[in-house]
């Protein structure tokens, strides 16, 4: 389709047109040749025609959602507090987890979630410039502050993320607890790659590698929907995958769960041991009552304990050490230090063709030795923060190992505040009612 | 441990724990910056295409912009026409932009606007380089902010080769090359 506005016939000569033309071509090449400090290669013309240019059509951002998402998030940790708690009903707790995935995912494309909340208050504690905007504040602490009250009540109907994983888990199958427990040391390892990751500037990696969110918006790279896909098709059997061995935001409200003031309980009275609810979490969060009498002499349990806690210190030193050992693999989490190798590696001659960054690079006409001085010091900056990140895995593992070891007294069948999701399906399987 | 004691000893801890939230909260919060939204710098903008192809929004929410107070009005515009075209008109095959999402309007000899249709424009960034190399740069990207759903990090800011991405105050959200533009929303 093509307009075209026709001139207005006044003050026009077919002249006219023709010298403005000539003129208008002169001054072009007179330009582009004569001075090429001109900061147009083409003067803004001066039209007879009383022509006035259009507007720039720049729609500002919409701001409308933001406060409906900090209503709909508060009304939708109250209603699953009140669910999990009072009500106990697996039914109405599973409605408000899809509204959740309705809501939280597919309306709002999942974004801001609290998962990836973490690292914008990482980089808020961090950079002093960044402002964390309010809604993400509240998305990052209500959670845990209803977690210390009620339990893990946002993963059980609110985290979008969570609910489309619940959504899925038709045919839960059992993960050996060891296996479980082996396995739930990757959301520490997550969590600290994610902070040393916004503390060294490179980068938001969970919203980067948030398998779902290519699902609420439908589109996404193919590798990131590809592990969408498996991560989805993995939770049928496997229920909750990411949220047991990856959230790293989940590691938090473990922690705060365990202080929890009430939590869920899968009687609603009195425990009677029938065991029928042994096998009814998916989630190997329901921890059995320890045997009447104790399995070894109080002796050699505190022995072993002795190792154990003398151990913590060994493994934080190890961990250390692998982490130094990992400097130059983090370090190619920052684009800055692999751009860097990229140009070395093309001046050495290693690549045969340079790639979009190098090209970029190169025409910013910035000296290589700038790159190279900035990517030394961010590999050093990835050296120190590689420590940390080793001595906090060690500290975790060794943690875990105490944990196991200890045998805490326990009569009934009990949800583990930690791991438990809040989801409601042991409620059903409690022969004992109010 | 009596039980009195022990939950005098959780009562403590989770008060702490929640301290610990509010000062973690507290000390992100210290800064206090306006909300902010993703824009890209078009001084920086080397027209790589990861625009078109790395937004989570297909099409992508990066769009062309003209700023009409700095064109030249070209006749022989590098921004729309194909730099092997046969002739200066419309037809398609002397057409740079992939989508035809340029218009070519006659003014007043010698001068062409040309408009940016947004709802063709899939923000592949062809037309800019044209207008960058062989025109005043009038052409150039912008994130759409009725079309950007304000990724937390956003996605092509990830990948963007020239480091053109930044967040920038939502209350003035664009990053126009003149001042002098009429602007609308
Ligand atoms: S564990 Fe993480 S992903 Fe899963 S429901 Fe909880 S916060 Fe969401
Ligand atoms: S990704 Fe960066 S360099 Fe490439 S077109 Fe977009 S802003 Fe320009
Ligand atoms: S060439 Fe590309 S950036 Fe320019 S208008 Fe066409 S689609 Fe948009
Ligand atoms: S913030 Fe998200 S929607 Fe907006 S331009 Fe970036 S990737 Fe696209």
């Amino acid at each position: 389709m093509k307009k075209y506005v026709v001139p207005p016939l006044g003050g026009f000569s077919p002249t006219g047109f023709r010298l403005k033309a000539v003129r208008h071509a002169l001054v072009c090449v007179f330009l582009l040749v004569g001075s090429s400090q001109a900061e147009f290669r083409f003067p803004m013309p001066e039209f007879v025609t009383g022509y006035t240019h259009p507007a720039v059509h720049t729609p500002a951002p919409s701001n409308a959602m933001v406060g409906w998402d900090i209503v709909v998030l508060v009304s939708t940790l109250t209603l699953a507090a009140i669910f999990v708690l009072k009500r106990r009903k697996r039914r109405e707790i599973f409605l408000l987890t899809l509204f959740s995935m309705i809501y939280f995912g597919f309306w709002r494309n999942g974004c801001v979630c609290s998962v990836g909340s973490v690292q914008n208050i990482a980089a808020g504690i961090c950079d002093s410039s960044y402002g964390v905007p309010f809604t993400v504040l509240v998305f990052f602490a209500l959670p845990l502050v209803f977690a210390l009250l009620f339990g893990r009540v946002f993963c059980a109907a609110v985290c979008p993320l969570g609910a489309i994983q619940e959504a899925v888990a038709v045919k839960p199958v059992k993960v050996p607890p060891a296996v479980e427990k082996v396995l739930s040391v990757f959301p520490y390892i997550y969590l600290g790659l994610a902070i040393l990751s916004v503390a060294m500037g490179a980068g938001f990696i969970i919203c980067q590698y948030d398998p779902f969110v290519g699902v609420f918006r439908m589109g996404a790279s193919f590798s990131m929907l590809i592990f969408g896909g498996i991560m989805l098709v993995l939770g049928i059997f496997v229920a909750r995958p990411y949220c047991r061995f990856l959230c790293p935001y989940g590691v938090l409200l473990n922690w705060a769960s365990k202080l929890s003031l009430h939590h869920a309980t899968i009687t609603p009275t009195d425990c009677i041991q029938c065991t029928l609810c042994e096998d009814s979490c998916p989630y190997n969060a329901i921890n059995e009552p320890t045997p009447a009498e104790a399995p070894e002499s109080r002796g050699k349990g505190a022995s072993r304990l002795g190792i154990l806690i003398l151990l913590v210190p060994v493994m934080v030193v190890f961990g250390v050490g692998v982490g130094s050992l990992l400097k130059e693999p983090l370090a190619r989490m920052h684009p800055t230090v692999r751009l860097a190798e990229r140009m070395a590696g093309e001046d050495l001659g290693r690549y045969s063709e340079t790639n979009i960054e190098s090209e970029a690079f190169r025409a910013s006409d910035t000296p290589n030795e700038e790159l190279y001085a900035e990517a030394v010091q961010l590999k050093a900056g990835f050296g120190r923060g590689g420590k940390w990140l080793g001595a906090f895995i060690g500290l975790v593992i060794g943690c875990k190992l105490i944990a196991v070891s200890i045998l805490r007294k326990r009569t009934d069948y009990e949800p583990d505040r930690g791991t438990c999701f809040s989801c409601g399906r042991c409620y059903k399987y409690c022969p004992v009612k109010e | 441990m009596k039980p009195e004691r022990k939950k005098d000893r959780r009562d403590f801890v989770r008060g702490a724990a929640a301290v610990l939230i509010g000062g973690a909260v507290m000390s992100a919060a210290r800064s206090r910056s306006p909300r902010l939204v993703w824009q890209l710098d078009p001084e920086k903008c080397t027209q790589c295409g990861r625009c078109a192809t790395h937004c989570v929004l297909a099409p992508s929410a990066v769009k062309c912009f003209h700023s009409y107070s700095i064109c030249g009005y070209c006749d022989l515009c590098g921004g729309y026409l194909r730099p092997d075209a046969k002739s200066r008109d419309t037809g398609a095959e002397n057409q740079l932009c992939p989508t035809a999402a340029i218009t070519r309007t006659f003014i007043e000899s010698p001068y062409y606007q040309y408009t940016i249709d947004e709802d063709l424009c899939i923000g592949c960034g062809i037309c800019v380089k044209g207008c960058d190399v062989f025109g005043n740069g009038s052409m150039y990207m912008q994130v759409k902010h009725d079309l950007c759903v304000n990724c937390n990090e956003c996605a092509i800011a990830r990948s963007c080769p020239s480091d053109a991405f930044k967040r920038v105050p939502a209350s003035d959200p664009y990053i126009l090359k003149s001042d002098r533009e009429r602007r609308i929303s």
